[in-house]
This record gives C-alpha cells, sequence and structure tokens, in this order.
C-alpha cells in the first residue's frame, strides 16, 4: 500500500468557517485544510453540514436570501469573501457539479459545454469547437459522443449526463472541482466510471466530493473529513480514518452505530 | 457503546465473538489435561484431550468461512474490520496450541513407553501459566481489555524462565549422567511445546490489543491509546 | 369481495360520476356558445365578407374585412409595447423579485390584472387621445396594454419558477451572473410557459371592447396606421349587434366567429412552435 503523501500546501483553506441561515447556525467554525490535486472527501450523517461547507468554497451561499457566512476560506492564500472579490469570477476557478445531473435541457451536448466559454469571451468557432472536444475528452465522454454533439444533451443516459455536466464544469478550466454527491442519482455502473474518472482528474485539479457513502469515499478519495451536526470532527488520511479512526464519533459512524 | 444499527451485522458479530470464546475454552483444556496427563501418567487422560483436537479444528474452519462472509456481506469498517480480520489469526493461533496440547500427550505416550518416571516440578507450573495466559487473552477480548491483554504479554517472561530453568537442569543431569535420555527427552519436548504455547497465547493478547487500539504491537512496536 | 370493499368500489364509482356531471355541466355553457356562434355566424362567413369594407345595410356586398386587419393591427401594437414589458417585468420577479421593491411590484401586477377594463380605456384616452386630439389605433393599443402587460407579467413570472432551481445553480456554477442566467438559460428553458402566457393575454386583449370605444374608435374605412382610428372586431360586433338590421346582425355573428377563430389560429400557432422546442428539451 503507498504511504500518502503529506499535504504540502492548501489549495484551499477554511478558517473558524460559520454559516447561518437566517439565525440558524449550519457550520459551527470549521477549519480544514484541502490539499492540492489530491481528493478530499467529506463524509456524514444528513444534516452534518457537508453541502453548507462545499457550497461556501464558491460562494454559492451568496445566492441564498437570508445566509450569512463568517469566517475565511482561502483559495491560494487569498480570502474568497475579502472585498475586491468578484463571485462570478471565483466560480470560474471553482466549478462544482451537482447531485443530480442538471444539463441545460434547451441545448445541445456541444452547446452546454461551449455556453460559458462563449459567455466568457470565447468567440472563435474553430476554439469553441477544439474546447469542447477537450471538455469531453477529460470526461471520458468523447468516444460515446462524438458523432451527435448537436442532440439534445437531455438524450443522454444519467450516467452520461452526468459526465456532461462534468465537461462542461471543466471547459471553464477551473482549478478546484467540488463533487456534491455526485453519483447518489446514478446506478453502481456510472458510479464506477464517474469514480474511475476522478482517479483519473486528481491529476490536473484539486477535488472536494461530498458524499454519503463512506465505501465511496474510502475507494475514491485521499483523505477524509467527518463532520457532525455543524461541526468538523475528524480529518485524516483516507486509508486511517477507515481502519483505526481517532474520535469515537467517526467510529460509530464509519461502523453504522448511528445516522 | 450502542450496538450497530444494523440488528443482524450485530447478531453476525455476537457468533463470530461465540466461537472464538468457545475455541478458547476447549483449548484451554486441552492443555490443562495435557500437562495433567504427562505428570500423573495417565493414558485414558490423553486419549480424551485427543479427542477434543476434531472440534477445534472445526472451530478454525468455521470461523475462517464466517470472517470471509462478513467480509463479502457487511464491508466492515475500523473496529469492526480489524476485529473480523484479527479473528482469523486468533483461530489459527488456538489451532496451534490445540495442536501442541495434543503433541504433549504424545511425549507423554513416549515417557510410559520408556518406563515412566518422575516429571520436573517446573513442568506443571509452566502448563498453569500458560493456561492462565489463555484464559486471560480470552478474558481480555471478550471485554475489550487492553491492559489486561498487556498484562498477559509480560507472563511470557515467566514461561520463557521456568523453560530455562528446566533445560538447565535436566541437560545437565543427562550429561552427568543421573538421568536416562530415553525418559528425559519426553519431558523436555513437552516443556518446549508449553513454552511455544506460551507464544500463542502472547500472539493472542497482541491481536486483542490490535482490535481495541488499533496499533500493531507485535514484534516490539508500541500501543497508543485511543479517545 | 366483503361488503366493506364493495360499498368503496360504489362509493368510489359515484365519486366519478360525481366529477364527470360536474365538467358536463361546465362544458355545456362553453359548448352552447361555441355552438351558437359557429351555428349562426357561419352562414355569413363567405368571400365578401372577409375582403369588403362596410357598407350600409341594404346592401349585400359589405364585409369585416378592415375590423380584422384592425384587430390585427392593435393587438399587434399592444404585443410590440406590452411583450417586452410584460415579460421583462416577469423576469424581474421571477429572478429578482424578493425584496420589498420586488414583492410591492408583484402585488400591484396582481391588482391590475383584475382592472376593469373601461378604466384602461380611460388611462389610454387621457394618456394618447387628449394628448395627439383624436381617435387612434395606438390609443387602442396603448389602452389594452394595461390589461396585457399585468397578465403576461404574471403568467411570465409562473413559467420561469417552473425552471427548477438546479438549473440555474449550473449556470451561476460556471461562473454567470445572474442576469445572464436569467436571460440565457431561465427564459429559454420556460419558453413554453411564457408563450403559452402571452397567448392567453392576447386572447384576453383581442375580445375587449370597452377600451376600444373612445380610443381606436371605429370607422368605415381601411387602417391607415397607427396616427389614425380604426375598426376593430369588437366594436364592429358591437356596433352591428346592436343595430336593428338583420343583415348587419348577422354580420356581427360572423364578426364573432372571426374573432373566435383569429384567437384559434393564435393559441395553435404559438402550440405547434412550442411542441417541438419541447421534444427537443425531452431528448428526440
Amino acid at each position: 500500500m503507498e504511504t500518502q503523501p503529506a499535504p504540502t500546501t492548501a489549495k484551499v483553506r477554511a478558517e473558524d468557517l460559520k454559516v447561518f441561515f437566517g439565525s440558524k447556525q449550519a457550520l459551527l467554525g470549521v477549519s480544514l485544510d484541502i490539499p492540492n490535486r489530491q481528493v478530499t472527501a467529506i463524509i456524514g450523517p444528513s444534516g452534518c453540514g457537508k453541502s453548507t461547507l462545499v457550497r461556501a468554497m464558491n460562494r454559492m451561499h451568496d445566492l441564498v436570501p437570508g445566509a450569512s457566512v463568517q469566517g475565511r476560506i482561502l483559495l491560494d492564500g487569498v480570502d474568497i469573501y475579502g472585498p475586491q472579490i468578484n463571485p462570478v469570477l471565483l466560480r470560474q476557478r471553482v466549478g462544482m457539479v451537482f447531485q443530480r445531473p442538471n444539463p441545460f435541457p434547451t441545448m445541445s451536448i456541444s452547446e452546454n459545454i461551449a455556453f460559458a466559454p462563449r459567455r466568457h469571451g470565447v468567440r472563435d468557432r474553430d476554439v469553441l469547437k477544439e474546447l469542447v472536444r477537450d471538455a469531453l475528452e477529460r470526461a471520458a465522454l468523447w468516444e460515446e459522443v462524438a458523432e451527435r454533439l448537436d442532440a439534445p444533451a437531455t438524450s443522454l443516459s444519467g450516467g452520461q449526463q452526468q459526465r456532461l455536466c462534468i465537461a462542461r464544469a471543466l471547459a471553464v478550466r477551473p482549478e478546484v472541482l467540488l463533487m456534491d454527491e455526485p453519483c447518489s442519482a446514478l446506478d453502481p455502473i456510472a458510479t464506477t466510471r464517474i469514480e474511475d474518472l476522478i482517479h483519473t482528474l486528481k491529476r490536473d485539479y484539486t477535488i472536494v466530493i461530498v458524499t454519503h457513502n463512506m465505501q465511496q469515499a474510502a475507494r475514491v478519495s485521499d483523505r477524509t473529513a467527518f463532520m457532525l451536526m455543524g461541526e468538523l470532527i475528524e480529518v485524516d488520511a483516507t486509508n486511517r480514518i477507515f481502519t483505526s479512526p481517532s474520535d469515537h464519533r467517526t467510529e460509530d459512524y464509519i461502523t453504522g452505530k448511528f445516522g | 457503546m450502542s450496538g450497530h444499527t444494523d440488528q443482524a451485522f450485530e447478531a453476525e458479530l455476537q457468533v463470530l465473538r461465540g466461537r472464538l470464546v468457545g475455541m478458547a475454552s476447549r483449548v484451554e483444556a486441552m492443555i490443562a489435561q495435557a500437562a495433567r496427563s504427562l505428570v500423573e501418567g495417565d493414558a485414558s487422560l490423553a486419549d480424551c484431550t485427543v479427542a477434543l483436537d476434531p472440534a477445534v479444528n472445526q472451530d478454525e474452519m468455521d470461523i475462517d468461512d464466517m470472517v470471509i462472509q462478513l467480509l463479502a456481506r457487511r464491508q466492515p469498517l475500523a473496529s469492526d474490520l480489524r476485529f473480523i480480520v484479527t479473528a482469523t489469526r486468533m483461530a489459527t493461533d488456538l489451532e496451534r496450541i490445540g495442536d501442541l496440547a495434543v503433541g504433549i500427550c504424545r511425549r507423554g505416550a513416549d515417557l510410559r513407553r520408556a518406563g515412566g518416571g518422575p516429571v520436573h516440578p517446573a513442568v506443571p507450573r509452566m502448563a498453569l501459566v500458560v493456561e492462565g495466559m489463555v484464559h486471560e487473552a480470552a478474558v481480555a477480548f471478550v471485554r475489550a481489555d487492553a491492559d489486561a491483554a498487556q498484562a498477559v504479554l509480560e507472563q511470557d517472561d515467566v514461561v520463557d524462565d521456568l523453560l530455562r530453568e528446566l533445560f538447565g537442569e535436566l541437560l545437565g543431569a543427562m550429561v552427568d549422567g543421573h538421568a536416562q535420555v530415553a525418559t528425559t527427552l519426553p519431558v523436555l519436548n513437552a516443556a518446549r511445546a508449553l513454552e511455544r504455547i506460551g507464544d500463542h497465547a502472547t500472539n493472542l493478547a497482541e491481536e486483542v490489543i490490535y482490535v481495541v487500539r488499533g496499533r500493531d504491537v507485535r514484534h516490539g512496536g508500541r500501543g497508543g491509546s485511543i479517545t | 369481495m366483503g361488503l366493506r370493499s364493495r360499498l368503496r368500489l360504489l362509493g368510489d364509482r359515484l365519486m366519478l360520476g360525481a366529477c364527470a356531471l360536474a365538467l358536463l355541466i361546465a362544458l355545456v355553457p362553453l359548448a352552447s356558445i361555441l355552438f351558437k356562434v359557429v351555428v349562426q355566424g357561419a352562414p355569413a362567413l363567405s368571400w365578401t365578407f372577409l375582403t369588403s369594407l362596410p357598407r350600409p345595410p341594404d346592401e349585400t356586398s359589405g364585409g369585416f374585412a378592415n375590423a380584422i386587419v384592425g384587430t390585427v393591427l392593435v393587438v399587434g401594437l399592444t404585443a410590440l409595447i406590452g411583450v417586452p414589458l410584460g415579460v421583462g417585468a416577469g423576469v424581474y420577479l421571477a429572478e429578482y423579485g424578493d425584496g420589498l421593491f420586488g414583492r410591492t411590484v408583484r402585488f400591484l401586477a396582481e391588482v391590475l390584472a383584475g382592472l376593469p377594463s373601461i378604466v384602461a380605456g380611460i388611462v389610454g384616452y387621457s394618456l394618447v387621445v387628449v394628448t395627439t386630439g383624436h381617435f387612434s389605433a395606438l390609443a387602442g393599443g396603448v389602452a389594452l396594454t394595461f390589461l396585457f402587460v399585468p397578465m403576461t407579467a404574471i403568467t411570465t413570472q409562473e413559467a420561469l419558477k417552473m425552471v427548477p432551481r438546479t438549473t440555474r445553480e449550473a449556470s451561476l456554477a460556471l461562473g454567470l451572473g445572474q442576469a445572464s442566467t436569467a436571460m440565457r438559460v431561465a427564459l429559454p428553458s420556460a419558453l413554453g410557459g411564457v408563450l403559452t402566457g402571452i397567448m392567453l393575454s392576447v386572447a384576453r386583449v383581442a375580445g375587449e371592447t370597452a377600451p376600444l370605444l373612445f380610443t381606436a374608435f371605429n370607422n368605415s374605412f381601411w387602417p391607415t396606421g397607427p396616427g389614425q382610428p380604426t375598426a376593430t372586431l369588437p366594436v364592429q360586433i358591437f356596433v352591428y349587434a346592436i343595430s336593428p338590421f338583420e343583415s348587419w346582425r348577422q354580420q356581427a355573428w360572423g364578426g364573432a366567429l372571426m374573432l373566435l377563430l383569429l384567437v384559434l389560429i393564435t393559441n395553435v400557432a404559438g402550440r405547434l412552435f412550442w411542441a417541438r422546442r419541447r421534444r427537443f428539451m425531452q431528448g428526440h
């Protein structure tokens, strides 16, 4: 078994992060390092705050009325909640893939992928075509759709749609990819393909994956963080946390004594 | 600690635990009986002991089978995983102890064939200590008590000392001519078998520490503690 | 089957029967109106009717041509002004309408949707007729806009609210702003609903008579453009229906049928367009 390299640079760092929805506090001061070019999994029972934490990393809470964020999140050392940071630009550096595949229903496969780059200023048709092809290859979908790029995105199967969403996110050339339970709506074979894809992607991207499936976290990630009721309980190398976790709450959750 | 949400899984783990404990009890009885049959020259006691061995072998096979089933069906993690994987090792150690006890019975038969004779007092003392070690290891396992298991590890020195004392005296006696080889060799071999039982019992204790604490203390490693 | 289950089944069937009966009762007036209009109006529809200008009642060569064109003109003007305003307001309400301002606008829209049409007419009158000094198709268009915009804003908002939040989130997560997301992702997805809403609003205003009485007014000649008064189907029908002349009353029925047909055609065209888009969106 290979030993896990000690994380040298934290690509993303949460410092005492608190998130409130109205008066209700969803995150109670979470501090967590996300190492560069590794897969970090976040596990925990429903309602523990894992999605809230991850959505704070690309400022999706800005769009929720009544939500407020305290504390800092540093991307390459710079606080993304700082006053001079444009959240729209931030989301081009930190991409997100959601639980249910959500391709744009009115657009074809290639239009889905070219949409954002086009809005960001890329106009040349050949450049866009190349971009679409590159993104589809990175998402391991090119072979399956090369012949029908103009077909509606909704004509793809669930697993393919999710890979399309990954390709769409990659087309914007992010540095960090946030994945919020990306496989929970997919069948086991599609899930395996995406897990395999994640393994390839981590060479080039920093990945954070939220999952309620512990075996998936064990298969896919380098480091795992366990959260409970808005708090970060423990974070460690994946192979250590699943064989002998330090905190008894982690132990109880992992062995199925609750949650 | 609360039990597993999955009651069926909890029950299966209990069955596995039960089999290990039962196997340990059987093996303890075999040690005691084998030592007594050697010391008292009792052939029927030896036969009783040997008769227990097939059950012990069956225990080992059943436990291995249960472990495979649990790994396949339950994908256990953390302490469950450590326990289930270690159960196999524990069964192996217990089965070896059983074989060694059978071997002691055979040494007893050798001694009787050579005409019988006194058995050095260190032998029953060693038997008592190692039987105690197996028993304490089993109790430590049931109670998930790593400190009690640690205490078992320390007992191994007592066994080693007893063996050294016995070997010194008996080898000397054979060299001097005060003792016959034919009646001394079986005793020496029985004592060695008891010492090896002690080593296996030490393994059991190390395995208990691994299951409880998640730290591998074999080969001189140090145990840690968890909250 | 036990007695209890049999009773339950009977109760179920009775309920179904009652619902069917209610449906029939509700449809009867609608069906009878349609029937009457078709039966009475069909004989009046002829080439002359569709292409000639109105003539005095004793002549047989009169028609409703100018009224038909006039309705198209006035409703067209309404749509021209009303669609951008209504859809724009609907987009605003759906995407940004959670603050105090948004809630106020929404409330006003809902109130204005029930605006009595004569009031719309008065506003159109004072805004255009008084300032320009004469009746005009434009005045009619403006008056109808006051009825058209609130309805369209509300239906557009509803259509946009049906677009799932995850579709918008996908766009936002790609680094697009809220405005881009609203216009280029949410609105195209909701297009079917938006179009349906526009069709409904068109159908409503096409039949309004009161506002046109003193804005577009009426005349017996071809419409010359937005700056002049024009005949319209509702007004013409009104004038002819209450007249003492049998031939004119006949033509009124024909006009009514014409109006119904115009609304029907607009609806069908919209739906055909929408059906094609929807097949694409469902992956065919």
